[in-house]
């Protein structure tokens, strides 16, 4: 009993780190989650020419709160006849896959809940792919025919773009030479250039079969509110259904962030080695006080005071952040000495705003396509992933691996080796749309939406 | 301290579990589930050794059994499913078409 | 005394799982401890600092060929098969000769530990601090020794596609 004890104060002793870091997680998620609805609302109001959720606290921002009390109250109903084990694992299967695949992720060089994976990449990408288990046995524990056609028709489509996200990942990993998180964005370092531009189409192929994966619009046709009842989420209620919420947009911070990692740069600012272009770096709390001054101009034409309180208290907020951000940057003018001291501050504090800022672009991106084009019907859904992402990115993989032994041979690195990878792009799309516009003239277009054999 | 005994032992659960989950069971799903667990124990062998020896071909055997694993489940399912839908069944006692 | 700890975890979860797989009534349970016995195995794969092949096991199995099964489940599912016998007629004859083989192949195992010079080693061989990185050890050896059986592996999952496809297609 004694020996017990003390391995487990070794234990603690040892990894205090992460295991905080994975409290803090589980217990800053979902209200991370929920803001993030009210973000999408608001964008999406702000694209309807509305205003969005207004009344629940100052403009809006205790939305969610509201949301999940209200979710949490509600009564749990569980369906007749529904398989009851399998019914309370499904949103729990969903919900651990995602917070499992955030411990993966690394927001600065030193943020890292799990740190110095070997397979790091590869870790996020297939933990966060156990989530299918979550939809398949949701929707066939609901003991309802919409519920299961909803949860094969979503696996279906995870499924089917897994491979696409998988191919695009390794032509990003071509140019990073390892799966470690650090290594990877330490290579963009060391080539000066992020492997978004240098390989663009398996970026954009990561970005639509990451927006497949996360069931998001315009790939949404499994859970779409007008087609199949929220298709496999229709049978859950209450705490459940805010557990596979949860689940959703976990996923949607994780591709984020996976892509952000490999294609945009990690947590490096934009031109990371030009060092005439270190100004660029005074950007981050620059921002911050702009967005503070916003607030503070935006106060008077509050209308109620408790308003005008809160956005004193925002662009109070917002300024903290860029003291924060600001003394690592300038701390160094002053004092040439505490230079190499401030260091791992500066990189540490200034690459998680960086990362943080491009993760929130990459979702604004699926909230403004989300709000801007319609559906795709799920014939149309699988004709796209298997007849035009599957083959453009297998070929890109090609033509990128040929493209680098050909850098390679001429001594070509960084932005010079744009010269051989844009064109061979080029090229794998040229070969891919001519692979799709020949499966349209083989087969006829079909007018009705019955697909055949997958439900 | 852990020695190779427990990873063989271990692996010898397993495969006496898929054993008896082959030679028992008449869903002829579970038949092939338990095949898997057979082919997961062979798994561990080899990563236990591969680990023992410190050489990775334990470990690159284990890979090509998993590809294997998952060829030999599509093709298993699929038959299944060809024979579900001509004889409405699945289980092994009643798959006897060749019997005399 | 972590490394203890964590085998016994894993091995306890799978060996349950794996009796809970073969002894469920209802398949779609079984599928569902299939699930975590295959997931403990993979977490036994990490803890012989196989990091990879975790991970694989992870994406292929649990990813892959789980999901595969639970679709045919799905599709094949009768309600009667319930009410059914789970267990084949020659059940008690086969229990036998396999617990029959398990206390063979244990008794061999355990004897070997009491052998000189030829017992159970233990993992003095490779230091946890002095292994290679594993995916790199991995990949080096996939393509460069077994780069023949790699190639062969890829022809055998394209034949196995095509044969899964033309199997379960509807003959219309």
């Amino acid at each position: 009993m004694q020996a017990v004890i003390q391995a487990t104060i070794e234990f603690v002793k040892q990894y205090w780190a992460p295991l905080v870091c994975s409290v803090a997680i589980v217990a800053i998620l979902p209200l991370v989650a929920g803001y993030i609805v009210l973000v999408e609302r608001k964008i999406m109001a702000d694209m309807q020419a509305r205003l969005g959720p207004m009344r629940v606290g100052p403009h809006g921002l205790l939305q969610p709160i509201a949301d999940a009390v209200k979710l949490l109250i509600k009564e749990d109903i569980i369906p007749e006849e529904a398989d009851k084990l399998v019914f309370w694992l499904a949103p729990v299967l969903s919900v651990a896959a995602a917070l499992l695949a955030m411990a993966g992720l690394a927001i600065g060089p030193a943020f890292q809940i799990a740190k110095d994976i070997n397979i790091g990449i590869l870790f996020v990408v297939g933990i966060s792919a156990m989530g299918i288990f979550g939809i398949v046995l949701g929707g066939w524990a609901s003991n309802s025919h919409y519920s299961l056609i909803g949860a094969l028709r979503s696996s279906a489509q995870l499924v089917s773009y897994e491979t696409a996200a998988g191919m695009a990942l390794v032509c990003g990993l071509l140019f990073a030479g390892s799966l470690n998180i650090t290594s990877i964005v330490q290579a963009q370092y060391d080539q000066g250039i992020w492997f978004g531009l240098l390989a663009p189409v398996a970026f954009f192929t990561y970005l639509v079969a990451s927006i497949a994966e996360t069931n998001r619009a315009p790939f949404d046709l499994p859970e779409a509110e007008s087609e199949l009842v929220a298709g496999y989420m229709t049978e859950f209620s209450g705490f459940r259904w805010s557990l596979y919420f949860l689940a959703e947009y976990t996923n949607m911070i994780v591709v984020a962030s996976v892509a952000t990692t490999l294609f945009l740069g990690g947590w490096l600012r934009p031109f990371p080695r030009t060092t005439w272009l270190n100004f660029l770096d005074f950007l981050a709390p620059l921002a911050m006080i702009g967005v503070g001054v916003y607030c503070l101009v935006r106060t008077p034409k509050q209308p109620s005071r408790v308003q005008q309180i809160f956005m004193l208290a925002v662009a109070g907020l917002c300024f903290v952040v860029a003291l924060v951000l600001v003394v690592p940057l300038v701390v160094p003018l002053f004092n040439r000495s505490l230079a190499a001291a401030v260091k791992p501050f500066h990189d540490g504090i200034l690459g998680a705003f960086w990362f943080i800022l491009k993760v929130s672009l990459y979702i604004y991106f699926f909230m403004w396509l989300r709000f801007t084009l319609p559906r795709y019907r799920f014939d149309q859904l699988m004709r796209l992933g298997w007849h035009f992402l599957i083959p453009l990115s297998i070929i890109n993989v090609l033509v990128i691996g040929i493209a680098m032994i050909a850098g390679q041979y001429f001594n070509l690195t960084g932005w010079a080796l744009l010269l051989t990878t844009v064109p061979a792009s080029i090229l794998a799309l040229i070969v891919a749309l001519f692979i799709l516009a020949s499966e349209q003239k083989s087969e006829p277009q079909k007018t009705s939406a019955a697909p055949d054999s997958y439900a | 301290m852990l020695s190779i005994g427990h990873y063989l032992f271990l692996g010898l659960a397993l495969f006496i579990i898929g054993v008896i989950g082959v030679v028992t069971r008449r869903n002829v799903i579970v038949i092939l589930m338990s095949i898997e667990l057979i082919l997961n124990a062979v798994n561990i062998n080899l990563v236990a050794f591969s680990r023992l020896y410190g050489d990775v071909a334990g470990q690159v055997f284990a890979l090509f059994i998993i590809a294997d694993a998952a060829a030999e489940a599509a093709v298993g399912l699929g038959i299944i499913i060809a024979f579900f839908r001509n004889r409405e069944t699945v289980l092994e006692d009643e798959m006897d078409l060749l019997k005399w | 005394m972590l490394d203890q700890v964590i085998f016994y975890t894993f091995a306890a979860i799978a060996v349950i799982s794996a009796i809970l797989t073969v002894t469920r009534r209802n398949v779609v349970h079984s599928a569902v401890f299939l699930i975590t016995a295959l997931l403990a195995t993979a977490g036994i794969f990490l803890q012989l600092r196989a990091e990879f092949l975790f991970i694989v096991q992870i994406i292929l199995y649990v990813g892959g060929i789980m999901v595969l099964f639970v679709f045919v489940i799905m599709l094949v599912n009768l309600d009667e098969a319930v009410r059914q016998m789970r267990f084949a007629r020659q059940k008690w004859v086969a229990l036998l000769i396999s617990l029959a083989l398990a206390a063979q192949v244990g008794l061999m195992f355990w004897s070997s530990r009491k052998m000189p010079g030829q017992g159970m080693p233990k993992f003095a061989a490779a230091p946890v601090e002095m292994l290679p990185p594993n995916s790199e050890a991995v990949a080096k050896s996939l393509f460069d020794t077994y780069l023949l059986p790699f190639e062969i592996a890829s022809v055998l999952l394209l034949v196995a596609m095509i044969g899964a496809v033309v199997m379960a297609k509807k003959r219309t």
